[in-house]
């Protein structure tokens, strides 16, 4: 009995892991046609690197929050430097993410 | 998952004050700190139903965090639990019978000392695994119900009282090494209980693939020392919006291990949109008897379970939990409905300086 339950639960995670890839392979061709000149990157780096670490880091456990008061950006910085590990570099990165 | 709380009294009521009292301290210290260092308060606060074998059960519940930097090294974070419980009287007799708790969930002082080391000292949460100081909070869970294991540590409060080195190890573009090592002495105090003993966690990250793979092992210094193992995997694929957690855990008298995933789309106008915001989760657990010594938080005897839920993701920070769950049992077997909704507030403490 608890063998068939298991089984199951595999293919159910098989099926939904099956329909995750579809739709990044459906995602693909979108990132791929959005190019951007080089002096648009270069503006974008310092945004794009503390959205690469609220990414990597943050989102590991939680969803972003719909915003909040700038007044309290640095706190949830260091809150999440102790809880994630993140290093000093990351953690400027996300102060200016959160503060463009 | 809740630490245990206690019920009301005067004692738990001056130790409540106390608490308080230094909250406000450490609130009044912060004041000073920059424009961006304002103290804030978050956490959730929600209302949950359990039916189990016909039987419904209600808890509004409030989980308020609250941090507060000093300086430019140190901050204060706490969390406490507060919650309301009204469960249908037993027997034949009609109506509900009700109790309220209120528990400090962890209190605790950060010092960054430096790029790789934070030192932390006071009643923290065991980093064992992932889900007691990852997922534990209402507003971050996929279900109302902790998975089995949740409490197979060295600590059955899931607390230690005492301190802990963490922080980043290595950290490079292709992979970051993460660890922590805690010692905990032994606590009968009503809030801050605690059991002695020591461990640590070391994890593994890789970016690119989005892959976490982490050991964790702690040991039982009091009374008949015990040794615990953990091992645990998460992987969420880049830009797919699925999350797939998994994790081991082992003791002298039990083990058992959950696999998790959770989608929600990016088609259909993205991860916000009407449909992007219904999210699928599953749970497959088991949990296993080693022996018949049962001094751990895991079921008497052996239990499987899975749980299928359908959560939608409100704007505002809002979230619907829903799940059915079946349990197999050599107890009994059960059916479990759950539903509940959460809202995740964060504010400033105080109206912050301008920049």
């Amino acid at each position: 009995m608890s063998t068939k339950h298991f089984v199951s639960g595999v293919l159910i995670l098989a099926s939904v892991s099956a329909l995750a890839f579809a739709a990044q392979q459906n995602s693909r061709p979108e990132i791929a046609t959005t190019k951007k000149s080089a002096a648009q990157k270069q503006a974008a780096r310092p945004q794009d690197d503390g959205e690469r670490v609220f990414k990597q880091n943050c989102s590991r456990c939680h969803t972003a929050p719909e915003g909040f008061s700038p007044s309290i950006s640095g706190t949830i910085v260091r809150h999440m430097r102790v809880r994630a590990g993140l290093s000093q570099h990351n953690e400027e990165a996300l102060l200016h993410f959160f503060n463009p | 998952m809740l630490r245990p709380a206690l019920e009301l009294k005067p004692r738990a009521l001056a130790h409540a004050s106390r608490i308080l009292l230094f909250a406000l301290t450490a609130l009044a210290i912060a004041h000073h700190g920059s424009a961006q260092d304002t103290p804030l308060i978050s956490g959730g606060v929600g209302f949950f139903t359990s039916t189990n074998g016909g039987s419904t059960s209600y808890y509004p519940i409030i989980e308020p965090l609250l941090a507060a930097p000093l300086g430019q090294h140190v901050l204060v974070e706490s969390r406490a639990a507060l919650l309301e419980f009204y469960s249908p009287n037993g027997g034949d007799q009609p109506g509900y019978d009700h109790s309220h708790f209120i528990g400090i969930t962890y209190l605790q002082g950060d010092y960054v000392a430096s790029s790789h080391l934070t030192v932390v000292a006071g009643d923290f949460l065991i980093p064992f695994n992932t889900y007691n100081d990852r997922l534990s909070p209402i507003w971050i869970g996929n279900f109302q119900d902790g998975p089995l294991i949740a409490n197979l540590n060295f600590s059955s409060s899931g607390s230690g009282l005492g301190g802990m080195l963490r922080g980043n190890a290595i950290q490079r573009s292709k992979y970051s090494i993460d660890y922590n090592y805690y010692y905990s002495a032994r606590s009968a105090n009503e809030q801050f209980s605690a059991s002695r003993g020591s461990g640590g966690r070391a994890v593994v990250y890789l970016p690119e693939q989005r892959l976490e793979v982490g050991f964790s092992y702690d040991r039982l210094l009091q009374g008949t020392h015990e040794n615990f193992y953990g091992a645990h995997v998460w992987w969420e694929p880049k830009d797919t919006g699925f999350r797939l957690r998994s994790e081991f855990g082992r003791g002298q008298h039990a083990q058992g291990y959950w696999v998790e995933a959770d989608y929600r789309t990016h088609a259909f106008g993205g991860p916000d949109s009407a449909i992007g915001r219904i999210e699928p989760v599953f749970r497959i657990q088991q949990a296993f008897r080693l022996d018949t010594v049962a001094s751990d938080g895991l079921p008497a005897a052996n239990t499987q379970r899975a749980d299928f839920g359908i959560d939608y993701n409100l704007p505002h920070n809002t979230r619907i939990i829903t799940s059915y769950a079946r349990q197999f049992s050599a107890t009994g077997n059960q059916n479990i409905w759950e539903t509940g909704i959460v809202y995740r507030f964060l504010f400033p403490a105080w109206k912050g300086k301008q920049q």
